[in-house]
């Protein structure tokens, strides 16, 4: 019996060379972005840190229950800007969606322009946004909503373009041709195809936002930041530990019945 | 034959069942009052846009022009530090993925039990925003780049190994039996076997999240983690919008050029 292994596969030396050195200069990015980031490994690895781990993991594992009530009231204003920032962009999303949209949209100037800046808009961080809102309108839970409410526009219109641009034309090329208008084929032909996943990424997004709006507070745009930066500054880190139950829980419970829910819709 | 149409039958006025459209605007009642509630409660209703609320805004965004450019140098370096930390928070997350990516696909761990609690480990973890994360390890390890890389680190390790795993799920688990069967042992099974069929989309999961991690890093420095916001932060305070501006200019033309080349890779590869 011929007990001997087939011969092993030919590789292609150029794809050898591409590939270490590919991986070469991979290694040689990390070790010098690594060497040439200013940390203080002294002062990490001391004995002040092991003493901050110390007085710090066991009362962020021991969450001070007697400050629940006030994270609750502070859950419930960062769930409020979600939503409302939410429930804006979602309305404010539809027109640049038609306006993305290469089937409904064929003018390709605007149609390009319209890609280009909910892609500018996606790219901008909110809490960008919501600090040149602060400065501008005031510190408050306003400005939190309205960073919210546009950055989600720019995901949100991304998404509804490409829902726009998946719809089945036929239904809007047979009213056309029993005379419907725009707006009739707007609302019988195009509407009623979208609405569902509509829904399913408004939803979605205000999942994200949930999260989002949790740190808005740090720059003093509302929500639980606003506490969690007053706790952390006073080292109250029992507080601490129940600001980050309160949001684990929280965001659990929301994406779980958001997911339920999205599942029933589409 | 059927029965001729009664020309008095009506056409119903609607596709849509009566049952059907009371439970929408049931629903859409239900939404618009909870919208009302939140602006509300969050003082935002729509009454807010007024005439001041726009001359605020644009006596803000005229503040902001024209940019500094002077200021650029001081930009870039910041802005150096932000990229260097977010490719070496992505690259050890990636590499420290792996084993919770592979714990975390029921089809190579068998036991219910811990696939269970290592995928309700990776959902809580992914549930704490990156900056208050960040918060917490500036008061571990004090002000400077390493909380932040840390922070990082975690909230990635999130994402990628959620993503793997959903990619090591759905592999084709014949090479897998081959392997075994021609008596490899379990890494030789993960390395022949299900490296060769995860390895185009890992390489795409982490340059997304490399992309995420640019975006999370530029805010770090608001709470103290290092990078480029620290100096946003230090200069809004310092009321120098033109620098404000040119940091905003900067950092949003390197995010964009990051996302467009990550992207063009990501689609060549899968």
């Amino acid at each position: 019996m011929n007990t001997a292994l087939p011969p092993k596969p030919q590789k292609n030396p150029l794809k050898i060379i591409r590939n270490y050195g590919f991986g070469l200069g991979f290694l040689a990015l990390f070790i010098w972005s690594f060497a040439t980031l200013p940390i203080p490994w002294g002062r990490i690895f001391s004995q002040r840190t092991i003493d901050n781990i110390d007085r710090v993991i066991p009362k962020l594992l021991n969450p001070d229950f007697t400050f629940a009530e006030k994270v609750l009231n502070y859950m419930m204003e960062t769930l409020f800007i979600a939503f409302a920032g939410s429930f804006m962009a979602a309305i404010l999303a539809v027109p640049f969606g038609f306006l993305a949209a290469a089937n409904i949209n064929r003018n390709p100037f605007f149609n390009t322009l319209g890609k280009w800046i909910l892609n500018a808009d996606r790219t901008f961080p909110e809490i960008l946004l919501a600090l040149i809102f602060v400065v501008a309108i005031g510190p408050g839970a306003f400005a939190g909503v309205l960073a919210i409410a546009i950055h989600s526009i720019g995901m949100l219109g991304k998404l509804y373009s490409e829902v726009i641009e998946s719809i089945d034309m036929n239904v809007v090329e047979a009213m056309e041709a029993n005379g419907a208008n725009k707006i009739q084929i707007f609302f019988y032909g195009i509407m009623p195809q979208v609405i569902p996943e509509f829904m399913s990424y408004a939803i979605y997004r205000f999942e994200i936002d949930v999260r989002a709006s949790t740190i808005l507070g740090i720059i003093g745009a509302g929500g639980i930041g606003t506490l969690l930066v007053i706790s952390s500054r006073n080292r109250n880190w029992d507080e601490v530990g129940m600001i980050l139950l309160v949001i684990i829980i929280f965001v659990s419970v929301i994406d779980y019945f958001s997911s339920a829910v999205r599942k029933r819709i589409v | 034959m059927s029965k001729p149409l009664n020309p008095t039958h009506r056409v119903p006025a609607s596709l849509v069942s009566s049952k059907t459209k009371l439970r929408m605007n049931v629903i859409m009642v239900i939404v618009l009052v909870l919208y009302i509630l939140s602006s509300y409660m969050t003082n935002a209703s729509v009454l807010r846009f007024d005439q001041a609320f726009f001359a605020n805004v644009w006596n803000m965004v005229v503040q902001l022009f024209p940019p500094n450019w002077a200021y650029a140098g001081v930009v870039w370096e910041k802005l150096l530090e932000t990229l260097k930390m977010a490719f070496v928070a992505t690259t050890i997350a990636g590499i420290l993925c792996i084993p919770f990516s592979l714990l975390a696909a029921n089809n190579i761990v068998q036991n219910k039990f811990l696939y269970n609690f290592i995928k309700m480990f990776l959902n809580i973890m992914r549930t704490i925003p990156e900056l208050i994360l960040a918060v917490v390890f500036v008061g571990l390890f004090g002000i400077g780049v390493f909380p932040g890389i840390v922070a990082l680190i975690i909230f990635s390790l999130g994402i990628l190994a959620k993503l793997i795993s959903e990619t090591v799920e759905s592999i084709d688990m014949n090479p897998l039996e081959a392997v075994r069967a021609s008596g490899g042992n379990t890494l030789q099974v993960i390395w022949y076997a299900v490296v060769p069929q995860v390895l185009p989309q890992f390489v795409s999961f982490t340059l997304y999240v490399f992309e995420i991690n640019v975006r999370a890093s530029v805010v770090l420095g608001f709470v103290g983690a290092g990078g480029i916001g620290l100096i946003l932060r230090q200069q809004m305070n310092f009321l120098s919008y033109q620098n404000v501006s040119t940091i905003i200019v900067i950092t949003f033309v390197i995010v964009v050029i990051v996302d467009y080349i990550s992207n063009k890779v990501r689609r060549g590869l899968v």
